[in-house]
């Protein structure tokens, strides 16, 4: 097999029509007779509905119908389900439209369906509802406490489950005995998705075939399809066709099945004609899944030598008023088992209490747990390293697994199966140019500069994952990808993928693999994705997975379909199957490769059948489901550099250098597009994103006026590297990227800003680090500082 | 009411609503999808279009305020299958990824090169704060627009 394509930068086969404007995203569909529906939405965290008055809405010209929760009910249209059960999991119901009470600003108490856009929502507004208004609470540790405003009358305490992983005797043995211990709390702010693309979905009932098609946002069209016919809306699997077309961005938002989607299905088959719904921003910024909100407490150990020896953690986790799909395992089994990062802490243990609040539901946003769980340990190893007087970049080279130590079994679950952290932490401190960084640090400090450099040598893992053991850790799915790979007569390839590219590139990564293993060119090869009705089953993609487990699915597909080649040019060639060979896109005699055949011939006789193998099948296709034996580990180091201005509090990022290892590469340069996104969005929720709600759990940051999203000129440009260590357990040996920048950069800034705030006896922010948090903390720290 | 709009060069002639805003009539009265609603705030940019060579965020812009007016897409910006510049440098830097924000993106690199022909980073930066990209980080939109100035100034341009 010639690498012709794999490992190069490729540019993106999917581009020109995106360049053109001649996408297709879902609300540039538009089918005939297609109606609108609006929502009506409560304006208050938690409220008894006691009445709603839907005549003047109904009465006004152009509306269809106004549809409520009961109505819903009573046609069996259930809760929508939670994907992955814990121990003693609470899950209350979770209906599309409510019927008794709204639990969190924004959820949906009335849809009305209108032959336009804008009647729908003037008729909205013609709906009148009559709520009781109750206290509600927003904050994880508040709804704890005794008294607080309870969310679900069958989850007291707002206490959805209790879960903990690690030797919590062990644990604590290694506290009482260390040498020196430090204890940090820590909020891991709240975060709002937002991709660019608001959620927006079509369904369109056809009363002859009593089949539906959803045209909606997705990551994952078959799970949608699975968990929205056979658990929410009891109709057969294969009598719903759910569409995934080019969708404007994920990062999580869009894996799971929300109201919206249920409610165009509904009244698509009750009226006989396709209803839209696009979400306003507001809409998104209100029921989009929310991301991270931890109250966290952290303790780490350490011997005499600086070598960590324990890492105890307490979080108490916000899941919001719902659980959705993914909720559980994010703050659990994707949160608890990083903890070990890439140290030999050899004790762990971590307790999480998963906490209902009157808060729009949180689930995972890009990285999932994983930055989290990344924040909080290279913060306190930070911290730690300050309370040494230890260099923070040798206090972490002096703890990292080293390179013979893989396969490493961590005391949180996972085994390691690869990693080298040394080469990569190096090269970013040349990057970096680090000696010279610090003195510079030190000069500028003593000219009333406020340099900081922050680390963050992060690992995550990644490629979700094996069946069986999501299976039993709670997951109620498999975590296999599939492929389908059918060859055209003509010898065109079209590959159809279990995987979901929203912005990933697969159209053209995925060909890169497939034109090089077939000696076909990149035009030959199309990649098909995004319709259940063409797909194989897939899981679709989130979780770093379809680089690693995408991709298997693909070589192992392709490799079927070389091998049935072979079996027909043998007969052709009149030779030995195994005397042949495949390469660049001929099968040959080896050692003369004057009797050759190829692939574009085999794939017509394939399809011909006249001079043909007896005992063969036509046809030139073959399937392939993968199951991946382990996650993936990529890992890496990064640096943040940036500037603390003391009379305004702000901050600006001199530099970022990041050195990521994902093994090789398919296609570099979307590689890197990943590793700069991801970067935007974590150092994003370390400087300027943060979800905040009042007393009344109102959502005080509802728009792009008041949720800070980084803009161009809030960032700088990138230096960015890797190194290659390859996984030993998938075909390519590839790793995941998508979530790592993200997983990595928030502790790598938030280091930085407390390194820089040093000289002001300033130990820890917390997120974000805002102008007047810092500006705050400076003044209330100078008098201490009047004296120097 | 009627409003009469030169979109990409043809003319549309359409009666609508009065409050129907300009974003809608291109996408839903011209067909023309490329442009994109991802606020209806003037905060994120996706609907940016030319509104007689001005950039303007076409979901704040009222359709009847427009008539008589030329509109530039994303639609009009290649020359039949040859792409302008803006749209190379975008490809050439994958300057996107999911491609939602793109059109907007584009659309305001034209006006800010116009102003601009030889912008450095930083004023690259500031020209395109009024959209949003979740997707890049910005870095390959910079030097995607980089690309696009410097064939637009007619130079060679430097490999990697």
């Amino acid at each position: 097999m010639g690498e012709k394509f794999f490992g190069k930068p490729i540019k993106r086969k999917e581009d020109p029509r995106f360049i053109t404007g001649a996408g297709n995203y879902v609300d540039d569909i538009t089918l005939q007779r297609q109606s609108y529906v609006a929502m009506v939405r409560s304006p208050h965290a938690h409220a008894t509905i006691k009445s709603i008055n839907v005549d003047k809405a109904k009465a006004h010209p152009g509306v269809i119908d106004v549809i409520l929760g009961q109505e819903m009910l009573d046609a069996g249209i259930g809760s929508i389900p939670v994907g992955w059960l814990l121990d003693g999991l609470k899950t209350p119901p979770h209906y599309a439209i409510t019927v008794d009470k709204a639990r969190h600003q924004g959820e949906i108490v009335a849809a009305v369906i209108a032959e336009d856009s804008y009647t729908a929502e003037d008729a909205a507004d013609l709906v009148e509802v009559v709520y009781d208004v109750h206290s509600a609470v927003a904050n994880p540790a508040k709804a704890l406490e005794g008294g607080a405003p309870q969310v679900h009358s069958d989850a007291p305490g707002n206490v959805t489950f209790n879960w903990q992983i690690g030797d919590k005797a062990a644990t604590d043995a290694a506290f009482a005995s260390a040498a020196k211990t430090v204890k940090l709390d820590l909020r891991n702010n709240r975060l709002i998705p937002n991709a660019i693309e608001p959620r927006a979905s079509l369904a369109d009932y056809n009363r002859g075939t009593q089949e539906y098609t959803l045209y909606t946002t997705s990551q994952n069209p078959h799970v949608h399809r699975l968990i929205i016919a056979a658990f929410v809306m009891g109709i057969p699997e294969n009598k719903l066709r759910v569409i995934s077309p080019d969708v404007g961005g994920g990062f999580g938002s869009k894996i799971f099945q929300y109201p919206e989607e249920i409610i165009v299905l509904y009244a698509s088959k009750k009226h006989k004609r396709p209803v839209k719904w696009n979400a306003k921003r507001s809409e998104s910024f209100l029921t989009d899944s929310h991301g991270r909100d931890h109250v966290t407490t952290a303790e780490l150990a350490v011997d005499a030598n600086a070598n960590i020896t324990g890492l105890r953690v307490k979080t108490a986790a916000n899941m919001g008023a719902y659980l959705t799909l993914f909720a559980p395992a994010v703050p659990t089994y994707l949160y608890g088992t990083l903890l070990a990062g890439t140290y030999r802490t050899p004790n762990i243990h971590c307790e999480v209490t998963g906490v209902f609040t009157h808060t729009t539901p949180v689930d995972a946003y890009r990285g999932a747990g994983r930055p989290e769980a990344t924040y909080l340990l290279e913060r306190i190893v930070s911290y730690m390293a300050q309370e040494l007087k230890m260099d923070p970049a040798e206090f972490r080279k002096k703890n990292f697994i080293g390179p013979d130590q893989f396969p490493y079994q961590t005391p949180v679950a996972l085994a390691y199966d690869s990693g080298n952290y040394v080469p990569a932490l190096e090269k970013a401190l040349a990057m970096a140019n680090y000696t010279k960084l610090r003195a510079d640090q030190a000069e500028g400090r003593k000219n009333g500069r406020y340099i900081g450099i922050g680390f963050s040598t992060y690992l995550e893992a990644c490629g979700l994952a094996p069946s069986a053991v999501v299976g039993s850790l709670g997951a109620q799915a498999g975590q296999w990808e599939s492929s389908l790979v059918r060859v055209a007569p003509t010898g065109k390839v079209e590959v159809f993928t279990g995987s979901h590219s929203h912005g990933q590139g697969h159209e053209t990564a995925f060909a890169q693999i497939v034109a090089d293993r077939l000696g076909v060119t990149m035009e030959d090869v199309e990649i098909v994705h995004g319709d259940t009705a063409k797909m194989p089953y897939g899981w679709g993609t989130y979780g770093s997975r379809s680089g690693p487990v995408g991709t298997s699915a693909i070589v192992k597909a392709v490799e079927k379909v070389v091998n049935k080649g072979q079996k027909i040019a043998a007969h052709l060639l009149e030779a030995r199957e195994e005397d042949l060979e495949f390469l660049e896109g001929k099968y040959q005699v080896k050692g003369s490769p004057d009797k050759a055949v190829s692939f574009g011939d085999i794939a017509l006789q394939a399809h011909l059948a006249h001079n043909y193998p007896a005992d063969l099948e036509p046809g030139l296709e073959a399937s392939a489901f993968y199951d991946p034996a382990n996650f993936v580990y990529p890992f890496g180091t990064h640096i943040a550099v940036v500037e603390v201005f003391p009379d305004t509090g702000k901050v600006e990022i001199l530099r970022y250098i990041a050195v990521d290892d994902c093994g090789p590469q398919i296609n570099p340069l979307i590689v890197q597009g990943q590793v700069h996104g991801g970067i935007a969005q974590g150092a994003a929720q370390a400087l300027f994103e943060n979800a905040l709600y009042d007393d009344n759990a109102q959502l005080l940051s509802s728009s792009f006026m008041e949720y800070a999203l980084p803009r161009a000129d809030s960032l700088p440009s990138f230096e960015i590297d890797h190194t290659i260590t390859p996984s030993p357990h998938n075909p390519l040996g590839v790793k995941g990227i998508g979530e790592a920048g993200c997983i990595a950069s928030t502790a790598a800034v938030a280091n930085a800003v407390n390194d820089a705030l040093e000289p002001f006896g300033i130990r820890h922010l917390d997120m974000p680090l805002s102008p007047p948090r810092i500006w705050k903390a400076i003044q209330d720290a100078v008098p201490a500082q009047a004296a120097d | 009411m009627k409003v009469s709009i030169k979109v990409n060069g043809q003319n549309y002639t359409r009666d609508i609503e009065e409050r129907t805003l300009l974003v809608h009539f291109l996408r839903e009265q011209a067909g023309l999808t490329g442009t994109h609603i991802g606020c209806e705030t003037s905060l994120c940019g996706a609907c940016t279009v030319l509104l007689n060579g001005n950039a303007v965020k076409s979901c704040t812009v009222l359709a009847a305020s427009a008539d008589g007016t030329e509109v530039t897409t994303v639609e009009g910006l290649a020359k039949g299958n040859e792409l302008h510049p803006i749209q190379e440098g975008f490809w050439e830097k994958h300057g996107l990824q999911c491609g939602f924000c793109t059109p907007g993106f584009l659309m305001a690199t034209v006006q800010l090169l116009e102003r601009n022909p030889n912008p450095t980073e930083d004023e690259i930066r500031h020209g395109l704060e009024g959209n949003y990209c979740r997707c890049t980080g910005y870095h390959n939109i910079v030097k995607a627009v980089q690309f696009a100035a410097a064939k637009m100034r007619g130079e060679a341009i430097a490999a990697d």
